[in-house]
């Protein structure tokens, strides 16, 4: 459904849905964004107009769809997409934040950044080529990061009549290569959809369309209005890194930050890792409600204590009977963002929730090449490899498998001579 | 444990606020000398909001800046000065006194110039004075198309320079605040707001601002499309209409460069102006004379320094 002012009485209602969208130039990713954001008012008349010029000055006719996503100066003038970038729209059940990137050009640096906090993930198979290594990566990447949805869009159904064989062809080749990729990736599965849609000519995107009677499933924004995320959250393990610690004055002392996962609860007794020290929540507090009873992901609270503990940012609180572990050796997938590549042995610093380590590579397991998807040995992580290593900080950090726990289970690495993020990764064990 | 899988969500607006909150806590925990910068708009206002939500039962931690130009509406000046002693907060006000008393004016030297010197050199000499290492900006990645790739944390050169296409990959929640002495951040912890998302916040949370948002009289020259709000700098050219009209601003910043829209139906409270942003079809800075310049003129403008 649309936005209008009378559907909207109801926003504090609303959820939020963040997706990422990956592909490359002629799979019709940009027209699809193009069309949810233009049937959703996401785009406006003066733009649009700007890009009407654009377009003229390069002596195009109609209004091209993939100029409401190419955002910089530089890629409008090479025709290319060169980063990651982030899209609003909104209807009277959502709002949606899409994380879009190109498919092409550092695909994985890329695609990794712009999933690395998404809900749900569109994945563009064009139905004249059928399933090719490209919406393999994506899949890849896509279920590496743990994101909970997939939703495969067979696009350009127009241009193979509507069939329902080719639909079908390309659903189940694609749901065997997922079971496959399952089999080998840590966490559980996610939720795969299937939709046949023409983005181009609005078939079964914002509502269902005539042309595919055989299809029983939702239109894509249906889908994407209704999909389920409340359950996503992990709800059972309470993790609260310390962001900051509050002292504005003698009798006050809070220990702020997010719930990472789980719940706190005001009365229970809670441990400080790495320390051990434990003491009792004796209030939540913000701004607005004052003394919560519980806080709940992603609420940014101030916990008090009752106890008077040594407590910094980077420690993290959890429930005695269910802890993190806190470790200074552990393996992770890492995928490489920089020129220069990883370099064993060398201290870097890692960044895991609010706190940070120096850490060394020490080994690593395989590399997984992003053209076959084949694991290969190797002695080095280059700029857009993925690949599983061991890791070991100089002290002892606290944290969760990534396929348990998105927030305490990824981190990112930082070279300190020039202060670049170099890579990120997701612990496995 | 028979609870703990019991689904328990946030509204979007709620969620929005969680992650700008964990964004201020973030910088002030991480930089040795922020500020955040205060434009006296509608952004500004939610943005003080949401750190002094941070920071509660404290005061916030760091001073808010007003980079002046000299040119903006009465009105601002006067609520920036209310809002500011409300909430107890530390308010610096920094000019670049020197092309304001070399005369600059939009009328003078063109906009971009004019702009260059009073907002961009402004800001970046008042950084430089106070060695600011983070600014803090109420920029939305909706407003613009070259701000929807930029990151959270935006890295500056230490000439105040942005450059797209070398930012630092931005992933999950987890911020690199590391910079080099002379380098600094300039961070957006409204980046995943939309104009409506502000609004619809203000209204939630009471939030006070300009009151020239809404629907008011005041004398307007008519120059083709565009309504100026009239005041004795601005000069009057040949073909433009001067007269009293009922109008409201979208958004707000110099008298000579903003423009007004016409008030055919009377907004006098925020459900109107959340009514009329649902029917409209225009975007919020295409009245901003300052970004008619050409399809990119703020990248270029961010580049070289601008928020």
């Amino acid at each position: 459904m649309s936005l209008n002012a009378k559907t909207l009485l109801n926003y504090e209602k609303m959820d939020l849905l963040r997706f990422s969208t990956a592909g490359s130039v002629d799979d019709g990713k940009s027209t699809l964004i193009g069309r949810l954001l233009y049937d959703s008012k996401g785009v406006f008349e003066d733009q649009l107009e700007a890009i009407r010029r654009t377009t003229e000055k390069k002596g195009g006719e109609d209004i091209d769809f993939a100029l409401i996503t190419d955002g910089l100066a530089a890629e409008r003038e090479q025709g290319i997409t060169i980063d990651v970038a982030y899209r609003y729209f909104a209807t009277s059940k959502r709002k949606f934040i899409i994380g879009d990137t190109p498919g092409h050009e550092q695909y994985t640096r890329n695609m990794v950044t712009g999933a690395s906090t998404a809900d749900l993930a569109i994945i563009l198979i064009d139905a004249r080529n059928g399933v090719l290594i490209q919406s393999k990566r994506h899949g890849y990447i896509a279920r590496l990061l743990g994101i909970p949805h997939i939703l495969v869009a067979v696009n350009k159904m127009d241009l193979v009549d509507f069939k329902q064989d080719v639909y079908e062809k390309i659903k189940n080749e694609y749901a065997a290569f997922f079971r496959k990729l399952s089999g080998e990736t840590p966490g559980k599965s996610p939720e795969l959809t299937f939709i046949p849609i023409s983005a181009l000519k609005g078939d079964n995107v914002t509502v269902k369309s005539k042309a595919t009677p055989w299809y029983g499933g939702k239109s894509l924004l249906d889908h994407l209005e209704t999909v389920q995320i409340s359950k996503d959250r992990n709800m059972e393990d309470f993790r609260f890194p310390v962001q900051l610690v509050l002292r504005p004055n003698l009798d006050y002392r809070g220990f702020s930050g997010k719930v990472a996962s789980g719940r706190a609860r005001k009365g229970k007794q809670i441990v400080i890792l790495p320390s051990g020290n434990t003491a009792k929540i004796k209030s939540i507090d913000t701004f607005d409600q004052g003394d919560l009873e519980d806080a709940f992901p992603p609420m940014c609270v101030t916990l008090r204590l009752s106890e008077e503990v040594d407590i910094s940012r980077g420690d993290m609180l959890a429930y005695p009977d269910n802890q993190p572990r806190c470790d200074k050796n552990f393996s992770a997938h890492l995928c490489w963002m920089v020129k220069e590549p990883l370099a064993l042995k060398k201290k870097y610093v890692l960044k895991l929730a609010t706190g940070e380590v120096k850490a060394v590579v020490d080994s690593i397991s395989w590399v997984r090449d992003m053209k076959t998807l084949e694991k290969n040995s190797a002695s080095q992580l280059d700029l857009n490899d993925i690949g599983l290593v061991s890791l070991q900080t100089l002290k002892p950090i606290c944290f969760d498998p990534y396929a348990r726990n998105r927030v305490t289970g990824s981190f990112i690495l930082i070279d300190e001579l020039n202060n670049n993020t170099v890579a990120a990764g997701m612990i496995v064990e | 444990m028979s609870t703990a899988s019991e689904p328990k969500t946030l509204s979007h607006l709620k969620q929005l606020e969680a992650e700008s909150i964990f964004i201020i806590r973030e910088v002030a925990a991480e930089f040795k000398n922020p500020v955040m910068l205060y434009s006296v708009g509608k952004d500004s206002s939610v943005m003080v909001r949401l750190a002094q939500k941070a920071f509660h039962p404290g005061k916030i931690p760091f001073p808010l800046m007003h980079v002046d130009t000299s040119y903006k509406f009465p009105e601002m000046y006067e609520f920036r000065d209310k809002f500011i002693q409300d909430i107890g907060a530390k308010l610096i006000v920094e000019r670049n006194e020197e092309a304001i008393a070399g005369g600059a004016s939009p009328f003078k030297f063109g906009v971009q110039k004019c702009c260059g010197l009073l907002k961009t050199q402004g800001l970046l000499d008042a950084l430089t004075k106070h060695g600011f290492d983070a600014a803090f900006g109420g920029a939305r990645r909706e407003e613009e198309k070259s701000r929807a790739k930029e990151r959270v944390y935006s890295f500056r050169d230490s000439f105040g320079q942005w450059d797209p296409k070398n930012q630092r990959p931005e992933l999950w929640d987890l911020y690199n605040s590391r910079v080099n002495e002379g380098e600094s951040i300039r961070v957006f912890p409204l980046s995943n707001w939309t104009e409506l998302d502000i609004w619809l916040y203000i209204e939630m949370e009471k939030i006070p601002v300009v009151p020239i948002y809404f629907t008011h009289t005041r004398k307007i020259i008519k120059r083709k499309s565009l309504l100026i709000p009239w005041v004795s700098h601005i000069p009057v050219l040949p073909g433009d209409e001067v007269r009293e009209m009922k109008v409201r601003f979208r958004s707000l910043g110099c008298m000579s460069c903003t423009g007004a829209i016409e008030s055919t139906t009377e907004v006098h409270d925020l459900r109107g102006i959340i009514e009329d942003l649902i029917l409209t079809r225009k975007s919020e800075r295409e009245n901003r004379i300052i970004d008619h310049g050409s399809d990119s003129s703020m990248e270029q403008k961010k580049k070289e320094g601008y928020f």
